[in-house]
């Protein structure tokens, strides 16, 4: 389960601004009045963006907002991994150890993380810039190893392409999202094997297509 | 109507049903962890597995809604492979602490584990642990053996109708529990340890008291609020250890509330086991016989009129029927079983029953709660309504305080202005009953005991006449009682005869000195302090409010320690059984009765137990028709009159101390304190 925030820790109050209001009442206008529930995800993720984490104040602000109970709003929150329960770095750095990426290297990605940042899972750098988390399958093995920085995916890494990307953002910057040696999204990795030839320039055009021939009647 | 084939065994069921309850149907068991048919399906525990022919993969049965010419088989090698399977996956982190786990014994993990359990683990990592909750006081809570069923869930969520139960985390990591550590605020909590299929939920007062095999089973009945739930008393020795519910669709269905299930230790403490006689202002120990010779001393001389009987809540029928007959043989009209001061009139049946029987909520489209908080009253019943209102086209509306009672009603307003609206006709709900095919309002014994009671009666009265709640086959106007002698009282007559004085009269009688003697059965909830100079005779089973008064003590049972009669709310007479002997010298409450009238000269005709119901049924032939409803004849009751518009406030401030024997329940005592004392949320750390 993902870590919460201490009571400490805890603000006090939450409210949404006025601009997530209204985006709020925009993604519940989507659901039928008596399922207004559904809605929970994307305020919780509205939540998140206004305030970085999701204290337990939000949690309740989310679940009297769509007439639900606080624990339901609880069992959602522990869920899913992108929500986090406790203050995390400006930059969340998620790096997957699953098995595709594991098998690819991840091992060396997470040292990387690990000298880079000097930090290990579950910390925050002191400045506050940086967390870092363990993952589990982020959805892109073909272009394993990879890592998420906040809504950026990262593939294809290595401990240099990492070191690189870190320190990117610790400057400020904007590192390039997506693949790092320059992958076309999750094209075979030494180029196309397949559909290499254009058919027109081939000189060959594809034949008329034959009617399928009608089938006899069954027992007619 | 589909036809399928369970294990070779041809089978037409109700279409809609599942596979499991089809197989049920077919007498074929299977083995299931969380399903249970009082609870939506979740169909996630996979024990119930079984092969359906022409089904690439094994089905669920619980999940599986039956279909036309479906071939189920349960006992196949395949079928037992599979569920051996799911057993093995259940036990990778369940600890194998069954010799310390007090489910033990009467587990279901356990006892499937038996049959489709393996021998041996193919694990060697470490199961996982998972950090103690904290549900409530009453319940003991060992997580790492839960096995994530979602009964519990499901249950507080579904029934209980208090949505703080949830699963955080995932996967692995899915722990059962409440909101940011709250205690569970429902009234039913208790279920949920019987509906626990491990050692995760156990009862804590009972933690490690006994094991199942070791303990005495009594079915009988609950006596702590006015249902008549159905109860097996568990016992060893002379201790009562734990109370269990038994099956009664028509009343509890299976359910308890809390305060049933754990006041039991009550029942052990503050206990009168031997007589007292109060001598020079103290009270002291005496025989038997000392303490009827002090009443008989007393008694003489003393006009008739000047005597009179208060039964309790508690009280039995056949120590009521021995009261009055000694009562009218002392030549004395003083008694009442209205200890509360209702307004009842005995004479009209249906005017204190709850005439459209428990189960008669489920076929109840419309309902108007007068004066009760049913949650408290009678929390299973609470629960009963609450279902009824999910199903939906159940208007409810309520006059009184405002309450959760967890579901949504309309509140109509705290005093009488709208019940006087409604029995005009001139309110808004009024119509909705009207239109309802089977209308039904619950006035509450609170209202019924305000000075305005019987004015408040009529007014219940012509809204059931009014917007027809009493028709051919259906009556809706109910009366909910609290407490469980009071239906058997009224059953019995104990109301004052003519020119006899009610409970209030009595109090006032006794302190101006029209009243020499007083008589108590386990009457603990009148004001004591107002008594006066009466000579007050106490008998019953707690050292509690009547007896610090009085002035002879004659020890009684309590419930679990006779045999006797009770008549719930719905008028449905139950017997009790003797689970364990009356402490000390304590007697069975109508022998009590018997011996005393002998020592007074005027000996009951009545030696046996069975000679004392024979005269019951006498009286009232409901007493001959054990268990069962007669539907009561519709009569003239309550009086005309104005309403005072105060504010109906709700009799029971704290559930879980109502009676004498709740309030010597130590476990009552500790939900005291965490459900009232303390509203400001607990802060974890004290335990």
């Amino acid at each position: 389960m993902t870590p919460i925030a201490p009571a400490s820790e805890q603000p006090d109050t939450f409210a949404f601004s006025a601009d997530n209001l209204a985006a709020a009442k925009a993604f519940m206008a989507k659901y039928p009045d008596e399922y207004q529930a559904s809605a929970v995800l994307p305020l919780l993720d509205l939540a998140q963006r206004q305030n970085g984490w999701l204290p337990q104040a939000a949690l309740e602000y989310v679940a009297d907002f769509l007439g639900m109970p606080s624990i339901r709003v609880f069992e959602v929150a522990t869920f899913y991994t992108m929500l986090n329960l406790a203050p995390v770095g400006r930059h969340h750095v998620q790096v997957c150890t699953n098995i595709s990426c594991w098998l690819r290297g991840a091992d060396t990605i997470v040292e990387a993380c690990r000298n880079t940042l000097g930090i290990g899972f579950g910390e925050t750098t002191q400045d506050g810039q940086f967390t870092l988390s363990e993952m589990e399958c982020l959805g892109a093995c073909v272009n394993a190893p990879m890592m998420q920085i906040n809504d950026d995916y990262y593939e294809d890494l290595d401990a240099g392409s990492t070191q690189v990307i870190l320190g990117t953002l610790k400057d400020g910057g904007t590192p390039k999202s997506g693949s790092q040696i320059g992958r076309k999204t999750c094209e075979p990795l030494g180029g196309l094997t397949s559909l290499t030839d254009d058919a027109k320039t081939a000189g060959k055009t594809p034949g008329k297509l034959k009617k399928p021939r009608a089938r006899k009647g069954k027992g007619a | 109507m589909p036809k399928l084939t369970i294990d070779g065994i041809e089978i037409e069921v109700e279409a809609g049903l599942t596979v499991l309850q089809a197989c049920e149907q077919a007498g074929v068991e299977i083995p299931r962890f969380c399903y249970h048919e009082k609870l939506s399906i979740a169909g996630n525990c996979r024990m119930c597995l079984v092969s359906m022919e022409r089904a690439p993969k094994p089905i669920a049965s619980c999940a599986m809604p039956v279909g036309e010419g479906m071939v189920i088989h349960t006992n196949t090698p395949e079928v037992q492979q599979m569920r051996k399977g799911v057993m093995e996956f259940l036990l990778i982190n369940h600890p194998l602490d069954c010799p310390i786990c007090d489910q033990g014994g009467e587990c279901d993990l356990q006892d499937q584990a038996l049959f489709y359990g393996f021998d041996r683990s193919r694990y060697r990592e470490p199961k996982r642990a998972v950090k103690e909750k904290n549900f409530s006081p009453l319940i003991e809570t060992s997580m790492t053996r839960c096995i994530h069923c979602t009964r519990c869930i499901r249950f507080a969520t579904e029934v209980a109708g208090v949505p703080e139960l949830g699963a955080t985390g995932r996967g692995e990591h899915m722990e059962v529990g409440t909101y940011i550590e709250k205690a569970l605020s429902s009234e039913l909590s208790g279920n949920m340890i019987d509906l626990c299929p491990v050692g995760a939920l156990t009862n804590a007062p009972y933690a490690f008291s006994a094991r199942p095999w070791e303990l005495r089973k009594t079915e009988t009945v609950d006596v702590l609020d006015a249902l008549g739930s159905n109860i097996r008393v568990d016992n060893r020795g002379s201790e009562v250890l734990r109370v269990l519910p038994r099956v009664n669709e028509d009343i509890n269905e299976e359910w308890i509330s809390d305060k049933t299930r754990f006041a039991c230790d009550g029942l052990t403490r503050q206990r009168l086991d031997r007589p007292y006689v109060r001598r020079s202002g103290k009270l002291e120990e005496a025989t038997w016989d000392e303490a009827f010779t002090a009443i008989a001393q007393k008694l003489k001389g003393v006009a008739g009129k000047s005597i009179a009987a208060i039964t309790g809540d508690l009280a039995d029928c056949e120590s009521m029927l021995a009261l009055k007959d000694l009562m009218s043989a002392l030549g004395s009209k003083n008694v009442d079983c209205r200890q509360d001061g209702a307004r009842l009139d005995a004479s009209a049946r249906a005017g204190y029953l709850f005439n459209s029987t428990i189960a008669g909520i489920d076929t109840a489209d419309a309902c108007l709660l007068v004066g009760t908080n049913p949650r408290h009253e009678a929390s299973v019943l609470n629960a009963r309504l609450r279902r009824r209102c999910l199903d939906g086209g159940f208007p409810v509306a309520a006059i009184g305080t405002a309450v959760d009672l967890t579901y949504p009603y309309t509140h109509l307003g705290e005093g009488t202005d709208a019940l006087a609206a409604i029995a005009s006709g001139r309110h808004a709900f009024a119509k909705t009953l009207k239109v309802a095919k089977h209308p039904m309002l619950i006035v509450g014994t609170g209202a019924l005991a305000r000075p305005d009671g019987a004015q408040i009666l009529a007014a219940a009265r012509s809204i059931a006449e009014n917007c027809g709640m009493v028709i051919d086959g259906w009556n809706g106007f109910n009366v909910l009682h609290r407490a469980a002698g009071r239906v058997g009282g009224l059953d019995l007559g104990l109301v004052p005869g003519a020119g006899g004085y009610d409970v209030a009269a009595m109090v006032e009688g006794a302190a101006n000195g029209n009243i020499e003697v007083l008589y108590l059965l386990g009457a603990d909830e009148i004001d004591m302090s107002g008594l006066g100079d009466a000579f007050v005779i106490y008998q019953g089973h707690h050292g509690d409010a009547g007896a610090h008064r009085a002035d002879v003590i004659l020890p009684g049972a309590a419930y679990t320690e006779k045999n006797a009669t009770y008549v719930n709310t719905e008028g449905r007479a139950q017997t009790g059984r003797l689970a364990v002997h009356p402490p000390g010298e304590a007697r069975e409450d109508w022998t009590i009765l018997r011996a005393l009238s002998a020592v007074l000269g005027k000996t009951l005709d009545y030696d046996t137990l069975d000679q004392v119901r024979a005269r019951m049924a006498e009286i009232n032939p409901n007493f001959a028709n054990s268990d069962a409803v007669e539907p009561a004849p519709w009569g003239d009751f309550g009086a005309d009159g104005d309403l005072d518009p105060a504010p109906l406030t709700m009799p029971i401030d704290n559930f879980y101390m109502t009676d004498a024997i709740s309030r010597a329940s130590a476990t009552m005592a500790r939900c005291t304190e965490v459900h009232l004392a303390s509203q400001p949320q607990k802060t974890g750390t004290d335990g």
